[in-house]
């Protein structure tokens, strides 16, 4: 029949020419994804290959020691490891909260013509470069906080029972607390803005439901929308960790690079990535190069740790979700 | 009052409690942007003139701009962008087409995770070691390298994610109709995701404009104008530190204005950026 | 037709391209952030009269000996002198450039410039912690007159490694036997006590900032941020307070003519009116270096800074070098640098 012939269809000599461009795309792609393992993985490798000399002297007492003696070529992470922890703590301790805020605000509360333009500003937080912080920091933070700040900080919660230690110290204006409250404002951006981002993404059917059974504004995000989105704000706030822990231009103006740890929030401290900027250009002695390598290495681990902790959480989650 | 209406009360003064806290914390996080953006403008627009644009860093007390700066960091930048979105795309497109669901795929996306929030003074070590040391002498281009290790994650998470936004409908009438797979990527989904991918591009941009630390050890600075890759080159970052960290009233005046322009190039990048995907949002009901 | 216009076109742009290379030796330099400031008034200068660019890098002393070891720059420039043995083992020459001096600089209410006074023992004592208020009967003794609160000293030091901090721990160690042995001396030490500002600048904001609080800084960052400097006892006996005058001073009294190879620290120096705490920038060459033209280019570069640097270095607050001491340069660089 005509019909058949008019419906017989040609071998497509393209076939196996469009199986070798899939082939090809495949690779390319495959290929690049292993650029990005590799890029990560040389990163580290040749932080830990750089830092060898500094942890064969040192040993795992290097993460214990507090000692750092340029001249005597002895140093031990302990001080910007603490300094790295308590700076990116207090840093979570005021974002976390203060963007879950404004996700809800921005998400729930305000009027629509608000939504955009203030969301716009938070996310302006997130654009201004990390080295103007360092320089609103110090010129124009340190010394409102030094005349009005850390004395009332001093008076009024210095005596407190079990937290005073915390807060008692001179009235430098700089330190870890000025430098936590630095790295929250840097960090608030990003979590506030993946968190209402994800918050969009509930659909309306699940809080027209809640709310056609009586909940109030509040019971809706906290017992309909937060469970929704739980592991994406999770991650998202690992995410906001991983970048305190790692910040350097804004930490090194504020932190006061004290080589020393103390009980109280307003004494100056150190981080590790602040003592890597501060002293990698002058370092001549290889073992001080070394040891800075190895403190850049110990950071990756630390962000690595933070991440994988976040992942586990992630996957119990979803478990428990039963996906 | 009966106890349901007792319980009515408690619930509407924890609701209004928390609208009005969620209210302070929009506050609060506007009041440090305000603060901080009045520092800038208010330190940086006074130095704001013709010179900026039209001058090279002079010596200090002395008229000038940051005209080379400017140059310096738009080339270093979009090398950076150049050297990475291709490989950012390429990535992305293998996390969501081609390894989504696999275990490789999801250490993948773990591995770009920790790539994403490594420290950026790390990467600049690394790049040193890998190529300062190796040539011998900072550069552009390890400048440009370093800063394409930190825009790479970026690109492959967004172009990651608006891949795999994209209905299966659309991936799987292009194949049912023997479009290769080749094809189904480059012409449909990228053709549907490009807003979202623009977007991680120019966000990628906003992330590195700014970044400091992985210059100060492979592209350095350079007082003068210069178009050559493989010397120092002067750019915003550097020269804002070095003069903002000197004693000299003219060169604050100058890193202020630097760190002005800076914010006001990176809003404008936020900006686009959000235009671009609103205006192409993707419906999630 | 077509082609041999093309070739032309190719052949002059090579011409173009390969007399462009000829045409000037740049120069690369890095080290000292301190010298910085003036080097880029120089250079500016210098490729205004001869088109020679001189491309300074400042990333730290360290970094610059580091450099020049590694023969990536043409010269290197450290506020800390190299041992005449760690030279030669290099095949590297060294000679100032300029002087700087480090300050004390302190921020004690109704206190102004100039107005306290410190000897060295009593200096080290304060950043040793020894001293804690400053009304101790150590700081008052010196200062008869001059009323200080009981505040708590906070002492200010660098967090980087620098040659200010060399000069100045230096400076301790010859007169506080206890700051030498408990401490030492080197571009970045074991602090008994205080914080660390980052670069001059740094130490400055935190000195202006912290009532009571005491640093040292370059005296350029000193007088442009109009802070409180005090004056020292110098090793003559006498009080001398900082500016261009007791820098100059202490250069000229200094004995360059038995230092080898330029080395000496000049602090501590003898003289009337010789400030205490004096250093000079050092340039760091290979005497047969293996890119001749812009190790030539370099000298030629400082040669000039040596006849017409001196009103720019003044003005930014530096001190120019003796004349005396430039013609012993000179003369060193006759003799030793084979370029």
């Amino acid at each position: 029949m005509s019909t058949d012939a008019a419906l017989a269809v040609p071998v497509m000599r393209n076939d196996k020419h469009d199986t070798l461009i899939d082939l090809l795309f495949r690779s390319v792609v495959s290929s690049a994804g292993i650029f990005v393992l590799l890029a990560l993985v040389g990163a580290a490798v040749s932080m830990l290959w750089g830092g060898r000399l500094a942890f064969e002297t040192f040993g795992w007492q290097f993460l214990t020691t507090q000692e750092w003696d340029v001249p005597a070529s002895k140093f031990g992470a302990l001080v910007p490891i603490y300094g790295t922890l308590v700076t990116a703590g207090i840093a979570m301790l005021i974002a976390v909260p203060v963007s879950f805020g404004i996700a809800v605000f921005l998400t729930e509360v305000a009027p629509s013509w608000m939504r955009g333009p203030v969301s716009a500003a938070i996310e302006l937080l997130a654009g201004i470069p990390s080295i103007i912080y360092g320089m609103w920091g110090l010129f124009v933070l340190a010394p409102y906080l030094s005349e009005h700040a850390y004395p009332w900080i001093d008076e009024h919660l210095g005596g407190l029972p079990f937290l005073g230690p915390l807060f008692t110290g001179p009235p430098l204006g700089i330190g870890m607390l000025a430098a936590g409250l630095v790295l929250a404002i840097m960090v608030i951006p990003f979590i506030s803005s993946v968190m209402r981002e994800v918050f969009l993404t509930v659909p309306n059917r699940l809080k027209e439901s809640a709310y056609a059974l009586g909940s109030t504004t509040w019971e809706v995000v906290w017992d309909i929308v937060l469970p929704y989105t739980r592991s994406a704000v999770i991650g998202g706030v690992f995410l906001g960790l991983g970048r305190a822990l790692g910040e350097t231009m804004a930490v090194t103006f504020v932190i006061g690079n004290a080589y020393n740890i103390s009980a109280s929030l307003l004494d100056p401290g150190t981080s590790i990535a602040s003592t890597i900027a501060n002293e990698f250009g002058e370092a001549v002695d290889p073992l001080h190069k070394s040891t800075l390598l190895a403190l850049g290495f110990l950071l990756f681990v630390l962000t690595f740790i933070v991440l994988s902790i976040a992942k586990l959480m992630l996957i119990k989650l979803q478990r428990k979700e039963g996906r | 009052m009966n106890a349901s209406d007792y319980l009515y009360l408690r619930r509407s003064i924890k609701n209004k409690l928390a609208m009005v806290l969620a209210g302070a914390a929009a506050i609060f996080g506007m009041f440090w942007l305000i603060w901080i953006l009045w520092t800038t403008v208010s330190k940086g627009v006074a130095h704001l003139n013709l010179d900026l644009f039209t001058m090279m860093t002079p010596p200090p007390d002395e008229r000038g701009g940051l005209l080379n700066a400017f140059f310096g960091s738009a080339v270093i930048s979009l090398l950076a962008i150049a050297i990475g979105t291709p490989i950012g795309i390429a990535a992305g497109t293998f996390l969501a087409e081609y390894a989504n669901h696999t275990k490789l795929g999801t250490l993948t996306r773990f591995v770009n995770d920790i790539l994403l929030s490594a420290p950026s003074i790390v990467l600049g070590l690394f790049v040193y070691a890998l190529v300062v040391v190796q040539v011998g002498h900072f550069s552009a281009w390890a400048g440009s390298i370093a800063l394409a290790f930190i825009a790479l994650p970026v690109i492959v998470r967004t172009t990651d994610e608006m891949l795999r936004l994209v209905p299966s409908a659309m991936r799987e009438a292009a194949l049912s109709l023997g479009v290769p797979q080749w094809k189904v990527t480059m012409q449909v989904l990228y053709r549907s995701a490009l807003p979202g991918i623009v977007t991680g591009v120019l966000l990628a941009l906003a992330r590195i404009t700014g970044e400091t630390a992985p210059l100060l050890f492979t592209a350095a600075s350079n007082q003068f104008w210069s178009t050559d890759l493989n010397a120092p080159m002067a750019n915003v970052p550097m020269v804002i530190f070095q003069y903002a960290m000197s004693p000299y009233e003219s060169w604050n005046s100058l890193a202020w204005a630097g760190a002005f322009v800076v914010t006001v190039f990176v809003l404008l990048l936020g900006i686009a950026a959000r235009a671009i995907l609103l205006r192409n949002k993707v419906s999630h009901d | 037709m077509l082609s041999s216009i093309k070739s032309r076109i190719a052949l002059l742009g090579l011409a173009a391209a390969m007399a462009f290379n000829v045409h000037a030796q740049n120069v690369t330099g890095a080290g000292s952030s301190f010298v910085y400031p003036v080097m880029t008034k120089w250079s500016a200068d210098f490729r205004n009269s001869t088109q020679v660019k001189v491309n300074y890098q400042s990333i730290g002393s360290g970094g610059g000996i580091a450099q020049i070891k590694a023969a990536t720059v043409d010269f290197g420039a450290s506020d800390a002198p190299l041992k005449p043995a760690d030279l030669a083992k290099f095949g590297l020459g060294q000679f100032p450039t300029v002087i700087g001096g480090v300050v004390p600089v302190v921020n004690v209410p109704g206190i102004g410039a100039g107005k306290l006074r410190f000897t060295g023992p009593v200096l080290a004592n304060i950043f040793l912690g020894k001293i804690k208020t400053w009304n101790d009967p150590a700081i008052a003794a010196l200062n008869p007159g001059v009323t200080l609160p009981a505040t708590k000293i906070t002492v200010v030091h660098r967090s980087d490694g620098s040659g200010t901090t060399f000069n100045f721990v230096n400076y301790l160690s010859k007169v506080s036997p206890e700051w030498k042995s408990g401490v030492g001396e080197g571009t970045a030490v074991k602090w008994p006590v205080g914080i660390g500002g980052k670069g001059n600048e740094g130490v400055a904001a935190y000195v202006k900032q912290i009532k009571g609080g005491i640093g040292y800084v370059e005296l350029s960052y000193a007088l442009q941020n109009k802070m409180s400097y005090a004056g020292m006892q110098n090793a003559a006996g006498k009080w001398v307070l900082p500016n261009a005058e007791s820098f100059a001073a202490a250069a000229a009294s200094a004995d360059w003519a038995n230092a080898k190879d330029f080395y000496l620290v000049m602090t501590n120096a003898p003289g009337d009116a010789s400030w205490p705490i004096t250093a000079s920038v050092f340039i760091i060459m290979y005497k047969q270096p293996k890119n001749a033209a812009s190790s030539k280019s370099a000298k030629e570069f400082f040669r000039w800074v040596f006849k017409n640097g001196d009103a720019q270095a003044r003005k930014l607050d530096y001190v120019p070098l003796p004349p005396a001491l430039v013609a012993q340069i000179e003369a060193y660089w006759a003799a030793e640098f084979k370029f």
